[in-house]
């Protein structure tokens, strides 16, 4: 290779050194990126505190040093109140809504993880007639537009009498293509050597899977779980259709009537809803953030 | 090492008794299909018995109410068919001037969509692999949208769109370059951007030269927001995998600046360009939850996307045999537009 000559000519280059003014520029832009990409969500938390008059008259900050309002912690109690009341459960509607999309996603995810992590085992450490065809098969199924299986699989819920009932929000989506084709990789790159020893100390394929593979995948099944339940949590397309009774919503459908409803107009209740909805899933993603960055990279996955 | 058995001989005479080695092979056949079996049973049910099932329902009136009380499997199944049609459906979508519109929101939606959304997100990536200080920081922040619920940070830009009460209206009256007296209706305006311009500058265009609605654009600039920070992530990722070596070379040969992106960054770039380029297509036409949340498809049909329109004839009419038929016909167009996407765009991609 032409290195050795080119070293004295590319050493200053290489670290990128730009003069001054270029990189001033460049921390400008990415910092009117990152503000563009934070702002909505900070003007929502701060909306959610506001009181519906400073709304009216675009107080941007209605607080001190520049106004003297207060922070209107009633719009949360008001916000709950707003959206009314569970009977079956005696609980706010805002409460269930939540329970019901943490019953979902956890299903989902913990379902997706077992059909996914067995199925990627197999495809990856497995010696079985037809196995080519049956990865061909699974990923065929990337190829089917989800509008196309809609109209079928909401009749399909009607005649299993899952309509408006937990089954129908998590039984067809416990099985995650994307899930398996991860996992498959990851456990592909597992050392064949390690299996044959295993052999040898008498371990069949299953403690084999529990005792070293999966131990060895912890980042990769990580990964699966968090975009899983990312993706489950952001469900509403599916629970609009097949959900009937308010008490049935999710938290997506629910935040989306309120807004179809009162929360239209009572702009303050509507953040502070959309409030609880996002910020525990920014507090989540904060702490495992990590790991998406590597599901996306290996996957290039598109919710 | 396992010693190379000797084959298992196929006699006529069957063997006593199962070999411990076929056996175990029999065993680890069973238990492979074993594991297999849920997620399969799963995707044969939910995804490829639907699709037979609803090019079925595309060729009757189906009626889910029929099946009510229904007593056997069949009655259950096959009731609803009120009435066989059989293409008839399909005839009806393509006379139905809706359907097309749908379509050409959706392409609109597509092809502002892809430049804006790849460009700037190239843009940022390339700043970002400039080496510069609190690079993670910036992509978590960046990634935030994308990982936020959709229908919330839809309702967020409802608001931010909002006429009169609106961040983005209000904060464009500060900066006095919009009249408080004529703003923009943003999500609620379904009139061209350039037939907008021209108003304001007291023109009027003819209908054809109005360019995509402004309600459009408001929806492709909140999809580009979300999107930004993913398709960031993945061109970083393609930036990290061009070899150092390429650009001490062409910086021998003189080239900087420029020529480096176009001769070098850029083709070495096409495969994960291509990649985003797909995904991109497909995310428009699954897109739905934000274009629901924040117009319903209105105003108009300004924003009724193939995706929206299917739902509503389903949702809101209960045309059941109507809604698949449309479906697969959106079916055909993506299957169609993927295949020229491959020959196109894919001949051009650089593979090392």
């Amino acid at each position: 290779m032409a290195s050795e000559p080119n070293t004295w000519l590319s050493a200053p280059q290489r670290t990128h050194t730009h003069p001054s003014w270029t990189r001033v520029l460049i921390y400008a832009v990415l910092i009117v990126g990152a503000l563009a990409s934070a702002l909505p969500f900070l003007y929502m938390i701060m909306t959610s505190f506001k009181s519906y008059g400073d709304i009216i008259n675009n107080n941007f900050w209605p607080w001190p040093p520049f106004g003297n309002e207060t922070l209107q912690m009633q719009n949360y109690p008001d916000a709950i109140e707003n959206v009314g009341f569970d009977k079956a459960w005696q609980v706010p509607l805002v409460v269930r809504y939540f329970a019901n999309s943490i019953i979902v996603t956890v299903a989902s995810v913990v379902g997706i993880l077992l059909t996914s992590i067995f199925a990627a085992y197999a495809l990856a450490r497995m010696e079985l007639p037809g196995k080519n065809f049956i990865f061909i098969l699974i990923l065929a199924t990337l190829m089917i537009p989800p509008d196309l299986t809609l109209v079928p699989k909401v009749v399909m819920m009607f005649n299993f009498g899952w309509y408006n009932a937990y089954p129908a929000l998590v039984v067809p989506f416990l099985a995650s293509v994307f899930s398996i084709f991860l996992l498959r990789q990851f456990f592909m790159q597992i050392p064949k050597d390690l299996f044959d020893a295993a052999l040898i100390d008498g371990a069949g394929h299953l403690r084999y899977l529990f005792t070293i593979v999966l131990p060895l995948s912890k980042p990769a099944v990580v990964t699966t779980a968090l975009l899983n339940f990312i993706w489950a949590w952001d469900s509403f397309k599916w629970p609009l259709l097949v959900t009937r009774d308010s008490n049935m919503r999710v938290v997506a459908v629910g935040l989306q009537q309120f807004m179809a409803s009162e929360g239209g107009t009572k702009v303050q209740l509507l953040m502070a809803f959309a409030t609880m909805v996002v910020v525990p899933v920014l507090v989540f993603y904060f702490i495992t953030q990590k790991y998406f960055k590597e599901g996306v990279i290996t996957t290039g996955i598109k919710g | 090492m396992t010693s190379q058995a000797t084959p298992v001989p196929i006699s006529t005479t069957r063997p006593r008794g199962l070999s411990g080695r076929r056996l175990r092979r029999i065993q680890e056949i069973g238990l492979g299909y074993l594991l297999l079996a849920p997620a399969l049973t799963i995707l044969i049910v939910f995804d490829f018995f639907p699709i037979f099932f609803g090019a079925f329902i595309s060729t009757c009136d189906w009626k889910p109410a029929a099946a009510i009380g229904a007593e056997t499997l069949l009655d259950r199944w096959l009731g609803p068919c009120v009435k066989f049609v059989g293409f008839e459906h399909y005839l009806r979508a393509f006379n139905d001037p809706q359907m097309w519109q749908s379509l050409i929101v959706t392409a609109t939606y597509a092809l502002i969509s892809l430049p804006i959304q790849l460009g700037l997100s190239l843009f940022f990536a390339y700043l970002l692999f400039q080496n510069v200080r609190g690079k993670e920081m910036f992509r978590v922040v960046f990634f935030l949208p994308y990982i936020t619920s959709s229908v919330a940070s839809a309702a967020v830009w409802s608001f931010l769109y909002n006429p009169d009460k609106g961040l983005i209206n209000n904060f464009l009256v500060h900066l006095g370059v919009m009249d408080p007296e004529k703003v923009w209706k943003w999500l609620g305006e379904p009139t061209g951007i350039f037939a907008l311009m021209a108003r304001n500058a007291g023109v009027a265009l003819p209908e054809w030269l109005g360019g995509p609605s402004l309600a459009l654009l408001a929806v492709i600039f909140y999809t580009t927001w979300v999107f930004l920070g993913y398709d960031m992530t993945l061109f970083l990722a393609g930036l990290g995998n061009i070899p150092g070596e390429l650009y001490d070379a062409a910086k021998v040969d003189g080239a900087s600046g420029w020529k480096l992106f176009r001769h070098i960054t850029f083709p070495l770039l096409s495969p994960t360009t291509f990649f985003i380029l797909i995904i991109t297509v497909i995310g428009i036409f699954k897109a739905f939850n934000h274009i629901y949340v924040m117009t319903q498809g209105g105003p108009g049909d300004a924003t009724t996307t193939t995706s929206i329109y299917i739902f509503q004839q389903l949702y809101q009419y209960n045309r059941y045999g109507y809604s698949a038929a449309l479906s697969f016909i959106l079916f055909i167009a993506i299957l169609g537009l993927t295949i020229a996407q491959n020959r196109i765009a894919g001949s051009r991609v650089v593979y090392d």
